[in-house]
């Protein structure tokens, strides 16, 4: 007997493709897995043998996919003449799952700031989910810009195997966001002691206080599982620049902001006496070994 | 707090006026010890050296002031208004209890090598510097403050703080020292202030 496939159906709205280049840049043999598992019904990126009418013609889909940000605003977007809002709500009614992929579908993200259309919004924001009866559970947030390919699959694999996943109160899997992006950085030691990197792109030195880290209030796994299995950015030297969060993309995302010299947010869940106490013990200690290039 | 810890207090208390007035190198465990009414031997029994119980007095002695402007920084009430209540509370201080202020002057920043081992940095003062900075940050969030570096601001306020507790130790001043409260306190906030703050 053939196993049932569940159908995914990957929409995209206002994007930079961003998710979709991620999605197709996940592990070989883990992509290759979900083209096996799951039926890629349709991808406006990836050949398909379906076009959108099929879709739309669909009696039911198992998951549906959104990537970028919504308008319901014909001039900035839309499909054969349809507005994207009208078209998800009318695609919405026959998903049993709705993930919002990415930071611009699931808040708005970067387009949310374009001041010419005020109307530019998250997936949860068009949709009322009482309307969605065959929805199995609250949409999901797959935060990030990109989102992280591996999170895609993660979800796509629990829901297909368990039926639910356990969301925080952002709409995020509790499972991928339970942690802080600071948590499995490789300069965690530099955090410690207060040792700040000269610049960017270099393996020593902490970037939170200088170079706008958001490490310490991200949630976020990526320092834990690696962007090709290999790398995050602050591995590269490049600060955590809090994708993952509702209010990304924030203002000199790469400058900490601070108040005479004092940053004006502390890690998550310190009390800001306490840690500008412990800040100015640990600038009393210098560490030679940490002062050093770690590959003289 | 603990007996010891109270018979503790009481020795650096007495320690601080000795230490203030006569300095580091001239003030002995024994004149300590005479001072307390105690043996020399007991004394040991809660500091086991001169050093480390100077390093307690700069805790005990700069704690005093963290707590006092910890309770301001509480108050509901403007950056300009903390620094006049901060500095009278200071003052007050220099006036009833000189020999805190003037064992920080005279002992704790001319004495470097005493505290060069544990007290290294913001190691004994932290808990007042954390307070000071919590004060700067505040106000500079709710722009009543300028942007500007962290120690030259902190050097603005403790620099003349502790400038004219040195005058009134060195009794050259010809008025009352909280005569002078509005005036310092005006000059601090004007250096630390807002372009739109007025």
């Amino acid at each position: 007997m053939r196993q049932h496939k569940p159908k995914i159906v990957w929409l995209q709205a206002i994007t930079c493709n961003g998710n979709t280049h991620s999605l197709l840049s996940s592990n070989p043999s883990r992509f290759e897995l979900l083209l096996n598992s799951f039926n890629f019904f349709y991808h406006p990126s990836i050949t398909t043998e379906n076009s959108l009418e099929d879709v739309l013609n669909l009696k039911e889909i198992d998951f549906l996919l959104l990537e970028g940000a919504v308008t319901s605003n014909k001039q900035f977007y839309q499909i054969s003449d349809n507005s994207i809002n009208d078209l998800l709500k009318k695609v919405s009614k026959k998903a049993k799952y709705i993930i919002s992929v990415g930071s611009c579908a699931s808040y708005g993200g970067i387009h949310a700031k374009f001041e010419q259309n005020s109307d530019i919004k998250g997936l949860q924001d068009i949709l009322n989910v009482w309307e969605l009866k065959k929805l199995k559970q609250p949409i999901i947030n797959l935060t990030g810009c990109p989102v992280h390919p591996e999170w895609i699959l993660q979800t796509l694999f629990t829901l297909k195997e368990f039926g639910k996943i356990g969301l925080d109160m952002q709409g995020r899997p509790k499972d991928i966001y339970f942690g802080l992006a600071h948590h499995g950085c490789t300069r965690n030691e530099y955090f410690e002691w207060k040792i700040e990197a000269k610049s960017f792109g270099h393996k020593e030195g902490c970037l939170f206080y200088e170079e706008g880290c958001r490490g310490p209030m991200t949630h976020s796994n990526c320092n834990r599982i690696l962007w090709n299995d290999v790398n995050t950015k602050t591995r590269a030297g490049m600060p955590c620049i809090g994708c993952t969060e509702f209010d990304f993309p924030r203002d000199n995302m790469l400058e900490t902001k601070k108040n005479i010299g004092i940053p004006s947010e502390v890690p998550l869940g310190i009390n800001k006496r306490a840690y500008l106490t412990i800040t100015g013990v640990a600038k009393t200690f210098k560490i030679d070994r940490l002062n050093k290039k770690l590959i003289e | 707090m603990s007996t010891k810890e109270l018979k503790k207090n009481n020795i650096i208390e007495n320690a601080l006026k000795l230490f203030s007035t006569k300095g580091f190198y001239n003030t002995t465990i024994p004149d300590i010890a005479k001072a307390m009414r105690m043996s020399v031997g007991n004394m040991y029994n809660y500091f086991a050296s001169k050093e480390e119980l100077a390093k307690y007095a700069i805790k005990y002695s700069t704690n005093i002031l963290a707590e006092q402007l910890r309770k301001i920084n509480h108050m509901d009430i403007s950056s300009k208004e903390k620094i006049f209540l901060f500095t009278k509370v200071y003052l007050e201080n220099v006036k009833n209890s000189p020999e805190v202020i003037e064992y920080f002057l005279r002992v704790y920043l001319s004495n470097r090598e005493v505290f060069a081992q544990g007290c290294e940095g913001f190691l004994c003062v932290s808990e007042f510097v954390t307070e000071v900075m919590i004060f700067l940050d505040e106000g500079a969030s709710k722009g009543e403050f300028r942007e500007q570096d962290f120690f030259s601001a902190f050097s603005m306020i403790m620099g003349c703080l502790g400038g004219f507790a040195f005058l009134s130790g060195e009794k050259v001043l010809d008025k009352d020292l909280l005569e002078y409260s509005d005036g310092i306190a005006e000059n601090i906030f004007r250096a630390l202030k807002s372009d739109e703050t007025t």
